[in-house]
């Protein structure tokens, strides 16, 4: 591969329908071998993108370069890429054998090494001897494993998936997940994966684009992007997230100071030029970097009274929402166990101290 | 406790109904060859005797063979091409975006309500002024334009009733357009086609007034026995040739149900 960090290069990619704007303005590199995502509601754009690589849609402007080739004249069937649909579309008159074998036809392979890589890449995804099965009489699980398979089996540059992993249900979709990414790490190429689970993105992901409205809004790596989202709206999708009005006091360096409603007097990491003196902006706040007591902390963090209202019980964990005097909603406050240091579980309308470190507050610009 | 849901429960009266309907349809169809069989020129009962007369005469009768080779033919013809004009219609309606596209449609299925014999006379003035000779290519001509709606409206949602996304498959996986169609599309619709060639060659097999505009000197099936009516003598024949249509029909609808049981096709390409 002769530019393996910029394997594929979108440069200002847009799609419009008609009026409609589905894809504005893309400007992304994806290196070789990246298990890259594309993250969004539905809607917004990463299917009509996915779909653009593939070739099935010409972008109304911009340019897609995969391995320094050029796309935009280039149709589906000679492209270096392979994809999996969402429904898997496997061909339910053919067996799995001819489904997997179904595009090295054009590949002018001998017959014994076209057996030979469709016993391959069968074994690969775990069906051997499944060979004379037909579609309907496969699992969710297994379609999608022929599907696989049969992409694979070309050899492409790129592999898309199309939400693969969306009609199996929850203890498969965990399963399939890791087959995945081991199975990705195997072949070495370039997987750009759709979702609109950030659980997945984050879970499968090297790098992930959150999309919306036709836009990448942060492309990142997920710990970066649960850590450090650049705004209101990737925090929002990504995890859950308290948000609070604030407005900067004074920076110094590194450190802001600010006054927050509700929590009064808090500090932050002054993160970009936005925080100036006398701005608005928001303090963001994982619930799980909030902690819950009885009493007021002595360890030096920052805390705030408040009034524990509901908890929603999600069995590892438990989120309780806790109304603060100033605060427009109750804060979430993640925690294991719903009770008190001594014992006693917390019971609605407790007088609670929500309690935090400088660094787990995270500063975005007003919406 | 009753073994059936609530919507399985049959209804009586309805039941009666629909017995009395398929009896009132097809007793007097059943008369047919009942009367092909009896020993005597009228039909009528009561019955006179069993006698395979009426069958010698009409294997004997050279003309009603040629008729009936003749709608075979125009039958057999009409549907080729027009389940082959379907096919490439049913894919243009339902796969590709284009201007103007319903009222195309429109005028595609325009002959599904205009009158026969409007449709007759309007193409015998054409023909004529383009002094083509009135034949068996005349009528197959006519019949086409009356089977293309019928073949359309069988092979559309065939086309609407596969994912798209399958197509999409093969081009992704190296087929062009031509290979796709050949090794996904067609196949996936291919019960539809069946059912389009049998429906088409029925209709052109049974069709009267079109014909009988268009056709020269050699008579269809339907304009030949037309004219052995109003020879009573010739009748029973008539009948013995219409038992053997009959039955002809039954084994065609039965091959024709058979082929389309789900997963009759499966065979077709199971080649990588």
């Amino acid at each position: 591969m002769s530019n393996n960090d910029a394997f594929i290069i979108l440069t200002g990619v847009s799609k419009h329908f008609g009026p409609v704007v589905a894809v504005d303005d893309i400007n992304l590199t994806i290196s070789g071998g990246e298990f890259f995502s594309l993250l969004g509601p539905s809607g917004c754009g990463k299917t009509t993108l996915l779909r653009m690589l593939a070739g099935f849609e010409s972008p109304t402007s911009g340019e897609i370069f995969i391995d320094d080739a050029p796309m935009s004249e280039v149709p589906p069937y000679q492209r270096p890429t392979n994809m999996v649909f969402q429904n898997y579309a496997i061909f339910p008159h053919l067996n799995v054998r001819a489904n997997i074998g179904y595009g090295l036809r054009y590949d002018k392979l001998s017959k014994a090494e076209l057996d030979r890589r469709i016993d391959e890449s069968l074994e690969m995804v775990k069906l051997p001897g499944f060979g004379t099965r037909r579609s309907e009489e496969l699992s969710g699980g297994q379609r999608q494993r022929v599907a696989l398979a049969r992409a694979l089996v070309k050899r492409p540059k790129v592999l898309l998936l199309d939400e693969p992993l969306g009609a199996l249900d929850k203890k498969l979709r965990e399963e399939m997940q890791l087959e995945l990414r081991a199975l990705q790490e195997s072949v070495g190429i370039t997987f750009i994966f759709v979702t609109h689970d950030q659980e997945e993105a984050l879970t499968l992901s090297d790098r992930v684009a959150v999309m919306a409205r036709g836009k990448a809004l942060q492309v990142a790596s997920p710990q970066q992007l649960y850590n450090c989202p650049v705004s209101i709206e990737v925090a929002d999708f990504i995890g859950q997230m308290n948000f609070i009005d604030a407005r900067v006091i004074e920076v110094e360096g590194e450190r802001a100071v600010l006054e927050a409603r509700g929590l009064g007097r808090v500090r932050a990491v002054a993160s970009a030029d936005f925080v100036r003196q006398g701005a608005q902006v928001v303090v963001a706040v994982r619930p799980e970097k909030l902690s819950l007591s009885y009493e007021s902390s002595s360890d030096g963090r920052c805390s705030v009274q408040g009034e524990m209202k509901t908890a929603a019980y999600l069995g590892d964990r438990s989120h309780i929402y806790v109304t603060v005097d100033g605060c427009e909603k109750p804060l979430s406050v993640a925690a294991q166990e719903v009770e008190s240091s001594s014992g006693q579980p917390i019971e609605r309308g407790s007088e609670v101290w929500i309690s935090w470190a400088d660094e787990s507050l995270v500063l975005l610009p007003v919406a | 406790m009753r073994e059936v849901s609530y919507i399985e429960r049959s209804n009586r009266p309805l039941h009666v109904y629909a017995l009395m309907y398929l009896a009132f349809l097809y007793i007097p169809v059943l008369f047919l060859p009942l009367f092909s069989f009896n020993d005597a020129v009228y039909a009528a009962f009561p019955l006179k005797g069993f006698t395979t007369k009426w069958y010698e005469q009409m294997l004997a009768s050279e003309p009603m063979f040629a008729a009936l080779t003749n709608s075979i033919k125009v039958g057999a013809t009409t549907a080729l091409l027009a389940t082959v004009l379907g096919i490439f219609g049913a894919k243009a309606v339902t796969r590709y975006r284009m201007p103007g596209k319903q009222p195309v449609v429109f005028v595609i299925m325009l002959p599904l309500v205009i009158p026969g014999i409007i449709l007759g006379v309007a193409l015998l003035i054409l023909v004529t002024r383009l002094g083509i000779n009135l034949s068996l290519y005349t009528v197959t001509l006519g019949h086409i334009l009356i089977s293309v709606p019928f073949a359309m409206a069988t092979l559309i949602p065939r086309f609407e009733g596969f994912d798209k996304s399958m197509e999409e498959a093969s081009a992704d996986l190296g087929a062009n357009a031509w290979s796709t169609f050949w090794r996904v599309t067609l196949p996936m619709v291919f019960p539809g086609v069946l059912a389009s060639y049998l429906l088409c060659f029925t209709i052109s097999f049974d069709e009267f007034i079109m014909a009988f505009f268009l056709a020269g000197t050699d008579p269809t099936l339907p304009i030949f026995i037309w004219g052995q009516l109003r020879f009573p003598l010739l009748l029973p024949r008539v009948l013995a040739l219409g038992a053997c249509i009959l039955a002809v029909s039954f084994v065609l609808v039965f091959i024709a149900q058979w082929l389309a049981r789900p997963g009759a096709i499966r065979s077709l390409d199971s080649r990588p």
